[in-house]
């Protein structure tokens, strides 16, 4: 048995050997051995994640300023058509997509293993995790029927934006991610952060951990409503990578499902040359999209992430411009094995190169549009996406476009959700609007209020359901007086709970918080003997409802937590005529 | 067990495998019971320490019975403030109150004017100190409109502070709206940060419950904790603003935003709260920036006819004198009662309303 050869030795001569730079035995230097473009992929990766992090965590009061936060949703091509479909404009900077589309036209579903942060967070976990013989690799790294859903996940969801309901953000991995990053992984991280902190505290010791943090200055930490269910589908997903691998890229991406429809036309892809393979199948152990690279590629289910030409001992696949197809030049016979190519000797027995189009039979395309026509009604036919029966909490973010455009346009990404710096933007449950609505953004007034001069949700949008709008208008200023402010729902005393009004006991909390001008709080003051036979003043709040503008942070800083004894609903809101409450309201003229 | 046999030649061959077959069951035997005797060691001992663990009294070391459920109970770990506060001790002839008073006159000017009628910064801070300011940060409004620290006074503060030889100056509030927004919309931030100061937003982990003996109503409150450590003088610097329910906030009222918890209960006894205030911080001084004044729609103003100028700033070791000047002589409300908790606070001896009786120096500036 031949010794292992030791990563550092020291030769006879006294010469220190690093065995990572020794040269290859047949004799090409050590770079050649490192430097591969599978390296160069896994860099690349690598930078597209940490540019993804690095956007998410910008993405806050402080740090913002000229990045472009959104910039991953807004490269995804999948919402950039969607959007398109649903509302037939392409919105602001959503024509990034090309970014994406135009080299998958040339190149294949490169954007799957080389940018896309979601994809690579899959590989790098089934990689990590991979105890399988080689064996059970080359099984699992087969083509397999299931991996057609993605394309019946697509044409559902592209059908139902057609008519308007956009759905693609339930599966649209960056859309997920950015979810799955906003409510549950930046704060369980600032959770960590905060406790290190407070230990070294304990310890004396006060460093300053604020960059650490994602949400640094955010009052009593983040909390998102539904964060177990989002936490459990990144839990989930992630672990399907140790019984698929890849399982969310080959089986559910949407994203991967239109790349891959569409990389039919690429120019370039895996080429086998058929005098050379031997048919050892050993380009499947670390095939990334079950593209059968040994047999006739799938076009559609290629990543490009050239493992098998890293894998292939013969030197028989290579990444080619528009390689010619070579069945028909085949001479004599497979099966005798006399076959020859251009006077070559065939040694692979499979001659077939190439399957272009997603292995998806026109019929089932058929089926799962028609499934996608029927389910429009399915959904819009829930009572809370309707302007009769909403919901009173689904009360949407200052900026929001009409229901029906809303639901036109929300990918569900909640990036509106992490970068709001009160923590009132929180991701709608059932409870809202239905499995429509579900993740899109509604304000809950327990856990924060709207920051009166914000519009940092509309800022960084990337498809306009929240419109990017100016503080001028968002207050009703300058040439806005006409409309007056963006109101988002109307507050309400609850004067049963009231403590001056119910209780003998002082507080007006609500009307010291009023951050409008005059206050749309008042008080009827009233000077009374308490049962026990004291004086006190006490000042009975009242709203006026042509001044609200439904912020909430009357709601927010009541002391009557549980059910505030003032609580905002969602009537009166300005962007839909529909849902407004008072014949005349104040404008700012 | 090969290596005990011995080489075995021909003849014998039968005679070293009986022998050897006897060894390896000797051998077997052998680790069987040393098998049987290590699992056995190691269940009695799991077992002790198991019933150790459970049943031995809660004083014994490595015990962890809990027999009332209260040991299991996280134990609020409790601080303190040092004894008398951050004040100094009175310097013989040297003015309570200082008064610089000046139409258009240069902020950073007058707040010095101020400290130096007190006896100049020198007096408070020396060499090494590590000061704590505290601003009024609590609402989102730009500094024009009156219901914040005006952030000239903050940097003029700041620069007073490390001309003395301040190690470290930090500044902290906890506001009632969002910290970051209100640092920022307020300009306080980018003026501490530019001054040199460290600024501290609340994060959940900084609150300790702080115990001020006396205290009527937070004798054990949250308190924003963490800018404290290491902390030997403090200042706080407040803005002159009516107040919806105590008439108004000035100096006294200032701390709040050192608290934490439910502060939202305040307003039931919003006077007993602020005189606890003035007991619980005992500051080396305090600055009221009266350049301009909140005269209606406080705490949270919003438009610039609530805001009028006052011309003034004051610096005063007597945080109740110097809003009774405030009151009297910025808000003009001389002819109405002082608000409650003056009253408390003087019953209390932390400071007096009658501030014409202290050593007053004023001083015009420009």
């Amino acid at each position: 048995m031949s010794a292992e050869p030791r990563p550092v030795s020291i030769g006879r001569d006294g010469k220190v050997r690093l065995r990572m730079l020794e040269p290859n035995r047949d004799g090409t230097p050590w770079y050649a051995r490192t430097l591969r473009i599978t390296s160069v992929r896994v860099i690349t990766q690598a930078s597209f994640f940490a540019l993804f992090v690095f956007l998410l965590w910008v993405t806050w009061f402080s740090r913002m300023g000229g990045y472009p936060v959104s910039l991953f949703l807004e490269l995804d091509p999948l919402v950039g058509l969607a959007t398109a479909l649903s509302t037939h404009t392409v919105y602001r900077w959503l024509w990034r997509g090309l970014f994406v589309l135009i080299p998958t036209l040339l190149l294949g579903r490169v954007f799957c293993n080389w940018m896309c942060p979601y994809g690579a967070m899959h590989q790098f976990f089934g990689w990590l995790f991979n105890i399988r013989s080689n064996r059970d690799n080359l099984d699992k790294n087969r083509y397999r029927p299931i991996y057609q859903l993605k394309y019946y996940i697509l044409a559902v969801m592209l059908v139902m934006a057609a008519f308007g309901s956009l759905q693609i953000g339930l599966l649209d991995p960056i859309s997920l991610l950015v979810r799955t990053f906003t409510t549950t992984i930046m704060p369980a991280s600032d959770l960590a952060v905060s406790s290190a902190g407070q230990a070294l505290a304990e310890r004396g010791m006060n460093p300053d951990l604020t960059p650490l943090l994602s949400a640094p200055g955010a009052p009593d930490g983040r909390l998102f409503d539904g964060a177990w269910f989002v936490g459990l589908m990144l839990i989930g997903l992630v672990g399907m990578n140790l019984v698929i691998p890849r399982f969310f890229c080959r089986v559910l991406c949407p994203l991967g499902a239109l790349l891959g429809a569409l990389s039919r036309f690429s120019l370039w892809r895996i080429d086998r040359d058929v005098t050379k393979c031997t048919d050892c199948d050993l380009c499947l152990k670390g095939c990334e999209g079950a593209s059968d690279p040994q047999a006739a590629l799938r076009k559609s289910e290629c990543f490009v992430c050239f493992n098998c030409i890293d894998d292939c001992p013969e030197d028989a696949l290579a990444f080619k411009l528009s390689p010619l197809p070579v069945a028909d030049r085949i001479v004599g016979s497979v099966k005798a094995g006399t076959a020859t190519l251009f006077g070559r000797k065939l040694k692979s027995r499979v001659v077939a190169t190439e399957i272009a189009a997603p292995d998806v039979p026109r019929r089932r395309w058929l089926f799962a549009a028609v499934g996608g026509v029927l389910a429009y009604p399915f959904l819009r036919l829930s009572k809370a996406v309707n302007d009769r029966g909403f919901d009173e909490k689904a009360i949407r973010p200052p900026g929001t476009v009409a229901e029906p455009e809303f639901l036109e346009r929300c990918i569900k990404c909640d990036q509106c959700i992490n970068v709001c710096p009160t923590n009132v933007l929180q991701p709608s449950t059932l409870d809202q609007g239905g499995l429509e609505g579900l993740w899109t953004p509604v304000m809950d007034f327990s856990v924060g209020f709207c920051q009166l001069n914000c519009t940092l949700c509309s800022e960084v949008c990337p498809t306009g359901a929240i419109q990017k709008i100016s503080l001028a208008k968002k207050l009703g200023l300058e040439r806005h007086q006409e409309d007056g402010p963006v109101r988002v729902g109307t507050a309400f005393f609850n004067r049963g709970r009231c403590l001056p009004w119910s209780m003998e006991t002082p507080c007006v909390v609500c009307e010291e918080v009023c951050p409008v001008t005059p206050k749309a709080i008042g008080t009827y003051d009233e000077t009374i003997t308490r049962w026990d036979g004291e004086k006190v003043t006490l000042n009975r709040p009242y709203m006026r409802p042509e001044l609200c503008i439904g912020c909430g942070i009357c709601e927010h800083e009541c002391p009557v937590l549980d059910d505030a004894a003032v609580y905002v609903t969602a009537i009166g809101e300005t962007r839909d005529d529909e849902r407004t409450l008072l014949l005349k309201t104040k404008k700012n003229v | 067990m090969s290596e005990h046999r011995d080489e075995p030649g021909a003849e014998d061959d039968g005679r070293a495998q009986h022998a050897a077959e006897d060894d390896g069951r000797a051998q077997h035997a052998l680790a069987g019971r040393r098998r049987f005797l290590q699992q056995a060691a190691v269940v009695a001992g799991a077992s002790a320490a198991a019933g150790w663990a459970a049943l031995a009294p809660e004083h014994w070391p490595l015990s962890l019975q809990d027999a009332t459920g209260e040991r299991g109970k996280p134990a609020p770990r409790v601080m303190s403030l040092p004894d008398g506060g951050y004040g100094l001790a009175a310097v013989a002839g040297a003015p309570d109150l200082g008064i610089a008073r000046g139409q258009g006159a240069d902020v950073a000017r007058m707040l010095r004017a101020a400290v130096d009628a007190l006896g100049g910064m020198g007096r408070f801070v020396e060499r090494g100190d590590v000061v704590l300011i505290k601003p009024n940060v609590a609402f989102e409004r730009a500094a024009p409109l009156g219901a914040t620290t005006h952030p000239d006074v903050l940097t003029a503060l700041i620069h007073l502070c490390r001309e003395a030889g301040a190690g470290e100056v930090r500044v902290a509030d906890n506001p009632i709206e969002s910290p970051e927004a209100c640092f920022a919309r307020t300009g306080l931030r980018s003026a501490a940060v530019d001054a040199g100061a460290r600024v501290f937003l609340p994060q959940p982990a900084d609150f300790e419950l702080l115990h001020t003996p006396g205290a009527a109503l937070i004798e054990r409150w949250p308190f924003f904790a963490r800018p404290f450590v290491g902390v030997t003088k403090v200042i706080g610097v407040a803005p002159v603003k009516d107040h919806n329910l105590c008439a108004a906030s000035m100096t006294t009222k200032n701390w709040y935003g050192l608290l934490g918890g439910r502060r939202n209960q305040f307003h039931q006894d919003i006077h007993g709260i602020i005189a606890d205030l003035a007991l619980m911080l005992k500051p080396s001084f305090v600055v009221l920036d009266g350049t301009r004044v909140l005269f209606r729609s406080g705490p949270t103003g919003g438009s610039l006819s609530d805001v009028k100028p006052g011309h003034t700033i004051v610096a005063s070791t007597d945080s109740v004198a110097a809003d009774a000047f405030g009151w009297n002589e910025l808000l003009e409300r001389a002819d109405q009662p002082l608000p409650g908790y003056f009253g408390l606070c003087e019953q209390r001896k932390l400071g007096t309303t009658d501030y014409r009786a202290l050593n007053v120096k004023e001083v015009q500036v420009g």
